[in-house]
């Protein structure tokens, strides 16, 4: 493969101001929920109350009869969609579930689930209206607990599934014939664990739980769909992937695919919970009905109620470890809330557990159980942030027991090229030991920690990011500069690491590419931006357009100069004969050439790249604990991470950080609160309660560059992998500060002072 | 049928401006749906995460809390009113230079309340900027470049206002 020179790079790795910067601070960038066009109406949900309900009758006839109300459409509506099941940013979706999630049909399967949808002249008319729809429901018996639906005499939430048994994630499965609640089991099997347990000299087993997490992105949902007279659908929204909505919308209004145009406006944030659609659905019904767009938003309760959170999990592990530390033995049980239909993370999760680790003997039982809560979705590193938190709590156990510094024994222990994940994926190439010894290199690791009630955690952690299909255009202008044209919505700065590559290839200036996102009508397919694989994936799809360009301006030069296009070669951003070394001229000079040596040149190109360079991190954190109030601060916070060859290092750091306080977030203090009918009693941020800037540390960083192999710019994906380790090493730093093994995530401070006085009650 | 409006006036973004509105508007509603200035962000409508964030007679409110009719008489400054023809304002740079955003959504709501405290305070200290900060919260850059970028903006704003 050709690769380009990292000695030689004049743009990656530099940190230009992103090409969006200027609209984005002054208030000018357009996001989904900015969107207004002519005639617009205003569209709002009715949701269940109830967190499992059979919808007896919906009377709307009030509602309609509302001066300023439009139409109402209800699950009557919708036409059954096809019983398929399709993979979704590590979660899955079935079309017929997700039809039935945009809308109950017969059943109301959470507090929260759409029931009705109604347009209206404003807002507030919207609001009023949906006070107005009577809707009869017969109140169910709801399930609200993973380990309690798998019980065989738990209420079943859909009375004909049965438990699909797989060997691997993905694996279309056998169907058991068992009714049960339990969607899916799987099993990840390595060697003979019972072999292993037999070698080791200490095992510890434990059980673990986790709560219900959201990605708490700050823009809410919202779409505006226009249903035009020619059937032709176009919607305006911010989502992680146009082509895959736009492919759910086809199937779910059971429209031609090419007759729906998904506009990608800037995206507040997503996380993973942007891949489905929600109101996108409603927003068209209704606007076929009414024959104006139709604008839908959230509210931020809708938002943590009626979209996609984290599955909460309940979860075994068991490992076992030789005197000399040698972890011999891994053992797990993950049982995923996956929410109101089937498809968690469990399947990412059961992958990513012990994989920073080499162990011979892995068994990891899964199972995707359905609960009357809502769907879950995917959120950075689907499933493995719950998962690796068992595993690096019992590690830290491990260490302890065996007597050895905790990050010495993940060093022992460390995953390197060519051992095997639980799955039998042998690794490739990547920077595992490295970013564990450069933590142990760090003035954090030799810093002392000093003062009572002070503890220092470890953790590491593993994901394997995704490939995904990508399509760029470029067009070269007469003065030198490039418009591209790409199509995976920009959420983090990414149209701007695309963009460096381009120039990169070219020897032009990052100013001098013009980056922008385009709608589906106008780039060909791209993947969802989720997997951490937009950069890469892009940085593919440019190297092809530009590689293609470059030969396109050298039959120009060898127009220009008499000659073949075998005499032109092209390097450092200069055209120039082979055989005549003064005849040379510089991209920008040849871009301004191009009319009179045959007119201009325009390349687009597809790709579909496999070698996504997983990732793998550890993380060190001290901690002061309050014995009083079972208050944690962190003193200090260092992530180190292998992030391939860094196109915008500022960027890259970025998610590095951002992903560490999500992390941080989900083990100390966020979780849904449900009562024992599944109604959420936090469901504002305030209650909520995501990190603020007070309640956070400066976030250190080591970005380890192991360049991707499998890459031509060496990227490997950055974004999602830093929420892992946050979970285990601030577990792993409250034991060392004040002597409590906390298994029951968040580690809130009631749940602190209760260990506390546990363990001083037992030691007195 | 909308109900009945009120008429309103402001100085919005050292501009009179006039306004109609129903009594149950949010300032944020006027602002993004009944001007069409949108660089306010709507993120929690209710008070929680300062992505609404606007100056209003020298105090940063979140608009989705204030009504629009109590807007009468006021002088609101919002994001739309931050650069000059002659440039970004200092803050914006910084934001930028540091890359203190990733999605920026929050972005408008961080640079009006920066903006405010550097007006009060033109030298603070970190931990001040954190607590000053803590009601704009972001969900992308766990903050830290943000802090570094009030820092950047101070400086080279030197107490100037």
């Amino acid at each position: 493969m050709t690769t380009v020179d990292k000695k030689n790079y004049k743009v990656i790795g530099t940190t230009p101001i992103r090409h969006d910067g200027a609209d984005k601070v002054t208030g000018r960038a357009i996001y989904g929920i900015d969107y207004h066009t002519t005639g617009m109406l205003w569209g709002k949900i009715l949701r269940s109350p109830h967190a499992h309900a059979k919808i007896k009758s919906i009377d709307a006839s009030k509602a309609l009869a509302l001066p300023g109300v439009h139409a109402v459409v209800t699950g009557k509506d919708m036409a059954v969609a096809a019983d398929i099941e399709v993979e979704a940013g590590e979660t899955s979706l079935n079309y017929m579930h997700l039809s039935d999630n945009v809308m109950a049909r017969d059943k109301a399967l959470y507090k929260g689930h759409a029931v009705a949808a109604v347009a209206a002249d404003t807002q507030h008319i919207a609001e009023e209206a949906l006070a107005l729809i009577d809707v009869d429901y017969e109140v169910l018996t709801p399930v609200l607990n993973g380990r309690e639906g798998m019980k065989a005499d738990a209420p079943m939430i859909h009375p004909d599934q049965t438990t699909k048994i797989m060997a691997f994630r993905f694996d279309p499965g056998t169907d058991s014939g068992e009714k049960s609640n339990v969607a899916g089991r799987s099993q990840l099997k390595l060697g003979d664990i019972d072999a292993g347990f037999k070698e080791a000299d200490f095992i510890v087993e434990r059980e673990y739980t986790t709560s219900w997490v959201h990605q708490g992105y700050i823009e809410a949902q919202n779409a505006t769909a226009h249903w035009n007279n020619d059937d032709n659908i176009t919607v305006w929204n911010s989502s992680q992937g146009t082509f895959n909505q736009r492919q759910l919308m086809a199937e779910i209004l059971k429209h031609p695919v090419s007759q729906i145009k998904m506009v990608p406006l800037e995206i507040g944030g997503g996380f993973g919970g942007k891949i489905p659609v929600y109101l996108e659905v409603p927003a068209a019904m209704l606007s076929k009905k009414t024959g104006h767009p139709v604008k839908m938003t959230m509210s931020r309760t809708e938002v943590f109620e009626g979209t996609g959170p984290a599955s909460a999990a309940q979860m075994k592990a068991k490992v076992g470890a030789t005197k000399d530390g040698r972890i011999t033995a891994a053992y797990a049980e993950l049982v995923f809330e996956a929410g109101a239909f089937p498809g968690s993370a469990v399947g990412a999760g059961a992958q990513g557990m012990f994989t920073a680790y080499n162990i011979e003997n892995v068994l990891i039982d899964g199972y995707d159980v359905v609960v009357n809560k809502p769907k879950s979705a995917a959120y950075r590193s689907p499933g493995t942030p719950q998962a690796c938190f068992p595993a690096e709590a019992i590690i830290d156990e491990l260490a302890e027991l065996v007597g050895m510094d905790p990050l010495d024994f993940r060093i022992k222990n460390a995953a390197k090229e060519g051992d095997r994940r639980a799955d039998g994926v042998q690794h490739p190439e990547m920077g595992n030991l490295e970013c564990m010894e450069a933590l142990k290199a760090s003035d954090h690791c030799k810093s002392d920690i000093g003062g009572p009630n002070r503890g220092r955690g470890v953790a590491s952690g593993y994901w394997g990011n995704a490939g995904m299909p990508a399509s760029c255009s470029i067009a070269i202008n007469g003065d030198g500069t490039v418009s591209l044209a790409e199509g995976s919505p920009d959420i983090g700065g990414s149209r701007t690491s695309i963009a460096m590559m381009c120039a990169e290839a070219f020897g032009i200036a990052a100013e001098d590419v013009h980056p922008s996102v385009k709608d589906t009508d106008s780039i060909g397919y791209n993947g969802l931006t989720a997997g951490s694989s937009t950069t890469l994936r892009n940085g593919w799809a440019v190297f092809e357009v530009t590689n293609q360009a470059i030969e396109l301006i050298k039959a120009r030069a060898a127009r220009l100069w008499e000659t073949e296009p075998e005499n032109v070669d092209f390097a450092d951003g200069v055209f120039f004969s082979k055989a005549e070394k003064e005849l040379k001229l510089t991209f920008k000079e040849m871009a301004g050439k191009l009319m009179e040596t045959g007119g201009p040149i325009s390349v687009a190109a597809s790709v579909a790249p496999r070698g996504a360079g997983p990732s793998f991190t550890t993380h060190m954190v001290d901690v002061e604990v309050d014995p009083e109030t079972g208050k944690v601060d962190i003193l200090r916070y260092t992530a180190a991470q292998d992030v391939g060859t860094m196109i915008h290092p500022d960027y890259v750091e970025g998610q590095v950080q951002g992903g560490t306080a999500q992390g941080i977030g989900w083990a100390l203090n966020e979780e849904y609160f449900f009562d024992d009918k599944g109604q959420m009693l936090n469901s504002s941020y305030l209650d909520y309660r995501v990190p603020t800037m007070l309640d956070l540390p400066k976030l250190d960083t080591i970005l380890v560059e192991h360049a991707n192999p499998d890459h031509p710019f060496g990227v490997r994906g950055v974004a999602e992998i830093s929420v892992v380790p946050p979970l285990g090493a601030l577990a792993n730093a409250i034991y060392a500060a004040v002597g409590v093994r906390m298994r029951d995530l968040p580690m809130a401070p009631h749940k602190i002072v209760k260990a506390i006085q546990e363990k001083n009650g037992k030691t007195k | 049928m909308p109900a009945e409006k009120t008429h309103v006036r402001t100085t919005l973004n050292g501009e009179a401006t006039e306004y109609l509105c129903e009594a149950n508007q949010s300032l944020l509603e006027v602002l993004r749906d009944v001007l069409f200035l949108t660089g306010t962000k709507e993120g929690c409508n209710d008070g929680n995460c300062g992505a609404c964030t606007v100056n209003m007679d020298g105090r940063i409110v979140d608009s989705c809390l204030v009504l629009g009719v109590e807007a009468e008489g006021s002088d609101i400054l919002t994001i739309e009113g931050v650069a000059t023809p002659e440039g970004l304002h200092p803050i914006q740079q910084a934001f930028l230079e540091n890359a203190a955003l990733q999605c920026g959504i929050c972005t408008p709501g961080f640079i009006v309340a920066s903006k405010a405290l550097l007006e009060k305070e033109p030298n603070p200290s970190e931990a001040r900027i954190r607590h000053w900060l803590a009601g704009n919260l972001c969900r992308c850059t766990g903050y830290d470049k943000i802090v570094k970028a009030v820092v950047d903006a101070a400086n080279t704003m030197g107490g100037k206002k």
